[in-house]
Formats: C-alpha cells, structure tokens, sequence
C-alpha cells in the first residue's frame, strides 16, 4: 500500500476514535405512564346505554373513579378474551385499590350482545365488570367519538355466521373523567397495574 | 496484472476510505438527541384531503429502539379531529406512546391502505454489527425517499 493510502487510513481511524471517544448517551427523561397518553386530555366523550346489570350505564356515574373502557363482543375469538384476562389480573394485584376502577365493556356487536349474554360472558372474568349495549346508531356514536373501528367480518366458524374486527386496545379514564391512556393490546397485566395506580393517586 | 501508481494509491485510499466509514458506523455509538420519534399531522391536512391531495404522513414501518429512541409520539396540528396511527387524537393534542420491549406491533390505522401500521423495536444499538445495520438502513431510507 502507498505511504499516501497508509496515511489516509491513519487518519480515518484517529477519527473514529476520536468520535467513539466524544460520543454520549441519549438524553431525555424516561416516560412516567407505560401505555400512551393523551396531551392534553380530554374529557372522556359521554354515552348512556343498557347496562348489563339491568340499569341505564352512564359514564358519568363513574365519576370518582377510573374507569377501563373496552371496545369488543363476547363471541370474539381472539382479542377480548385475552384482554379481559389481562385485566382480571390487573385487578387481582390492584387488591383492595380495584374496588376505585371500573371496567365497562361497550359491544361492538349489539345483535347478539344482549345484556344478559353481556352479563353472563363478563361474569367469568370478574362479576363486577359491566357490559354496555345499545341500538347501532347509538353504538357506532360512541365509536366514532373515541375513534373506534369496528367492522363486520365472514367467520371461518360457521356457526358463529360473522365476526366484528374492532380497535383492540383499551382506554383508561381517571377520575375527573378526563381521557388519559391507551393501552395497547397485550400490555402485561403489571404495566396496566402500574398506569391504574398512577390515575389513582389522588 | 499490476496499475500504474496514481491508481494504486487512488485504490488504495478509496480502499481506507470505505473500510473507515464501516469501522465508524460500527464502533460509534448512535447517539439520539431524545427519545422520541415525532410525527405530526400538519395545519391545513384535512382540507387538502378533502380536495383530494393524496397526503401519507405515519410511514407503513416505524423503526424504535429500545432505551434509546423507544416513544412514539403523534402530534396533530390540524383543525379537526384526526385518526392518526393507532388512535383519534384531538386539535392541538399529542399522543405519547413508549415501548419498553423490543419486537415487532401491530397496530390498526386507518390512515393506511393495509389498515395497519408496524412499529419494529429493535434491541439497545450495543454491539457493532447493530449499530451498522441501524446506520445502514437509515441511510437506504435517506436515499430511497430522496
């Protein structure tokens, strides 16, 4: 090699090493809620529909407490089962906090998702989380204010006729009422523990 | 076969060159100015659709990495309500979502045409074969969009 190539390799590793030397961490503060959050929040979009207990469900009702808001139908194969396992959870490590959370589930299927259907499915998980239900004009407002997608489907079970693909994840509203986490699907039940005590800090 | 000499060295230094440029990309740290990858949704968005301007802003693919650049941040700037990525996010408002985890979601967007969107997390650049890869699919990315 040339004594002006050798040279020039020289100089390329002095400066690399030089950059090595002089480089430094990233900065920047680590994040306080382990889902997404809304800056700023906004109010939670208020609804009125058929509670699975019996009663009209308001959202409002839950003022004081943090409500789990969860978009999804009870012969839904994949998403909501494993969610509702999630929070389950969430709720066995909360303890005694959990009494101050509410989960409410709005169908997203209301054909089939009677209140009673509502009741018996959401019983299996915890019997105090509610169902909501509704007409589908009255439903797909709801929807549309949170940004929720829910789209008939073909089944590939035939005895189930369809199936509704919808938003997966969950929304977490403190106790103002105020919309301030999403979490998405699949978030460990630790993480979805650590953002609840997070809103119900007081 | 033997070059001429100004070949040689002209080989030879293009040769230092190249292998310099791979050494830096491999042993230099990534260095990050924050940890989050912002996309917004400018002023006006909405109305331009609307007039029928095809106008894709979130990429199919977003690349983090975990501890270093590891929050997704969506930010809307428009005058109305707008589905960006996985959520609805209001005027003015922001949405910060971190990962913790290296892997591959999932999440459903309206915004594209698939109806999904790819957030790929890679693990912390520490070994120099990452951050190679890292450095080079940045660059591929600069050149294809260029």
């Amino acid at each position: 090699m040339s004594r002006l190539s050798t040279r020039a390799l020289v100089a390329v590793l002095l400066l690399v090493a030089g950059v090595s030397h002089g480089s430094r961490a990233a900065s920047g503060a680590p994040p306080k809620f382990k889902s997404g959050v809304f800056d700023p929040p906004r109010a939670a979009p208020a609804f009125e529909l058929a509670g699975s207990n019996g009663s009209p469900l308001k959202l409002t009702q839950f003022l004081g407490k943090v409500v789990i808001l969860q978009f999804g139908f009870t012969y839904c194969p994949k998403i909501c089962p494993v969610t509702l396992t999630n929070v389950t959870q969430a709720f066995e490590l909360l303890g005694k906090e959990s009494a101050d959370v509410q989960l409410i589930f709005v169908t997203v299927d209301p054909a089939r998702d009677t209140p009673e259907r509502l009741r018996e499915y959401l019983s299996f998980f915890n019997p105090n989380f509610l169902g909501a239900t509704g007409p589908e004009e009255k439903l797909q407002a709801v929807n549309d204010e949170y940004g929720v997608v829910a789209t008939k489907a073909s089944s590939p079970d035939k005895q189930l006729r369809y199936e509704v693909h919808h938003t997966s994840s969950i929304y977490l509203i403190d106790r103002a009422g105020m919309l301030r986490v999403m979490v998405p699907f699949g978030k460990e039940p630790k993480a979805i523990v650590h953002d609840l005590k997070l809103l119900l800090e007081k | 076969m033997t070059f001429p000499r100004p070949l040689r060295t002209l080989l030879g230094a293009s040769a230092a060159v190249v292998l310099g440029g791979v050494l830096w990309a491999a042993f230099t740290p990534v260095v990050f100015d924050s940890h989050e990858e912002l996309f917004e949704i400018p002023k006006g968005t909405w109305a331009r659709r609307r007039a029928g301007a095809k106008i894709e802003i979130l990429p199919q693919e977003i690349r983090l990495v975990v501890d270093m650049r590891n929050i997704l941040v969506l930010r809307n700037l428009d005058d109305v309500p707008q589905i960006f990525g996985p959520t609805l996010i209001m005027p003015g408002q922001s949405f910060r979502l971190p990962f913790e985890k290296a892997a591959e979601y999932q999440f459903e967007c309206s915004a594209h045409l698939s109806g999904q969107m790819t957030v790929v997390v890679d693990e912390p650049l520490t070994s120099p074969w990452a951050r190679l890869r890292w450095r080079a699919r940045r660059a591929a990315k600069k050149v294809l969009h260029a």
